[in-house]
């Protein structure tokens, strides 16, 4: 029987981060024929063939363009992780909300508001304190935690004032109390494959940010709401965020795409390695 | 493993650069903490990185 040939794969990224590098070399040391695509020089036309490629691994750090890119490979027939469906629900924060919220998937009582007087009745019914954050973003940027309408009102007046109509819209998640720490669960291909715990010294826990990270075990009670998160969403490569209750009860707070998983890695050590997790159960899973 | 001494494009200050950087890949400088992009790896090519804009993320 002749070997099934290696996918070749395409790595779509305009900034190669840690992971990025991870990925590149998972795939060397499987012998896996890579091109590293610089997501800033992509053009396709309609009247292009299919690209050369049996696989695109989305790794664009711009929620933008790896939407369109995703969109534009799948239309020309490459599989594309993450695809451009998860990229959309998991890079706007209320898609994700409602897709969790479908799935009766534990997360946070949350709120859309489409103006920002909207906005002040939505926390009033929420409950004060209550984090207001941008749908689209990462690492905690311009995510604040507002402990009463006053300041919910001076925060809304600067959004109000940002030029995106996008930013102009008001989601608004209620502040879970929880201990100094969140939990992130890595999850590829429908598997979760290892947690840690993130802990800072503000309210803010995202490793961008300064936190740092330890092992988590992977239990059931947040393997299994992890698992779920990645699926509604789509997600085959996930960095499912929770947050736990005083009661140890666990929420899913987002799902990230695209997942950054340094902080993972140096404190998992050789244990788990997610670069080569996403070679082995996803890359070399394509029926080239 | 080997590196190349480079010239920040930003503070002019030399910086020690693997030979195993990817294009695309950011480093930073040691002396003025400038984010630097790999333009080109041969020849080696920095330049200062663009700036996080609003979409960026994980």
């Amino acid at each position: 029987m002749r070997p099934t040939p290696a996918p070749r794969t395409a790595l779509l990224a305009s900034r190669v981060r840690f992971e990025e590098k991870r990925i590149l070399e998972a795939l060397d040391r499987r012998g896996i024929p890579r091109t590293l695509i610089d997501a800033r020089t992509v053009h396709q036309h309609l009247d292009d063939g299919r690209p050369p490629w049996d696989l695109v691994l989305n790794r664009e750090i711009s929620a933008t363009r790896a939407l369109y890119a995703a969109l534009t490979f799948e239309a020309m027939g490459v599989p594309v992780l993450d695809s451009a469906a998860a990229v959309e629900t998991c890079g706007d924060k209320w898609r994700t909300s409602l897709a969790l919220r479908a799935a009766g998937i534990p997360t946070p009582p949350a709120a859309l508001a489409l103006t920002a007087e909207a906005g002040e009745e939505a926390a009033e019914r929420l409950g004060y304190p209550v984090v207001l954050k941008p749908l689209v973003g990462s690492w905690g940027r311009r995510v604040a935690l507002l402990p009463d309408a006053a300041a919910l009102r001076t925060v809304l007046e600067y959004c109000d004032a940002l030029p995106s109509p996008q930013a102009k819209l008001v989601y608004l998640q209620s502040y879970v109390d929880k201990p100094d720490r969140d939990i992130r669960v890595i999850v590829v291909g429908g598997t979760p494959i290892g947690a840690v715990y993130r802990r800072s010294d503000e309210w803010r826990t995202n490793v961008a940010r300064g936190s740092t990270t330890e092992p988590c075990e992977l239990t059931p009670d947040i393997a299994a709401p992890a698992a779920a998160a990645a699926k509604e969403t789509g997600a085959q490569i996930a960095g499912v965020d929770l947050v736990e209750d005083r009661d140890g009860r666990p929420y899913v707070l987002e799902v990230n795409h695209g997942v950054e998983f340094k902080g993972f890695q140096h404190a998992h050590g050789d244990r788990t390695d997610v670069a080569q997790e996403i070679v082995d159960r996803l890359v070399l899973e394509v029926n080239t | 493993m080997t590196t190349a001494t480079q010239t920040c494009p930003e503070c002019d200050g030399p910086l020690k650069v693997d030979d195993s950087v990817s294009a695309s890949e950011v480093i930073e400088c040691p002396e003025c903490r400038s984010e630097l992009e790999v333009v080109t790896t041969r020849p080696l090519l920095l330049a200062v990185a663009p700036e996080v804009e609003e979409d960026w993320g994980e």
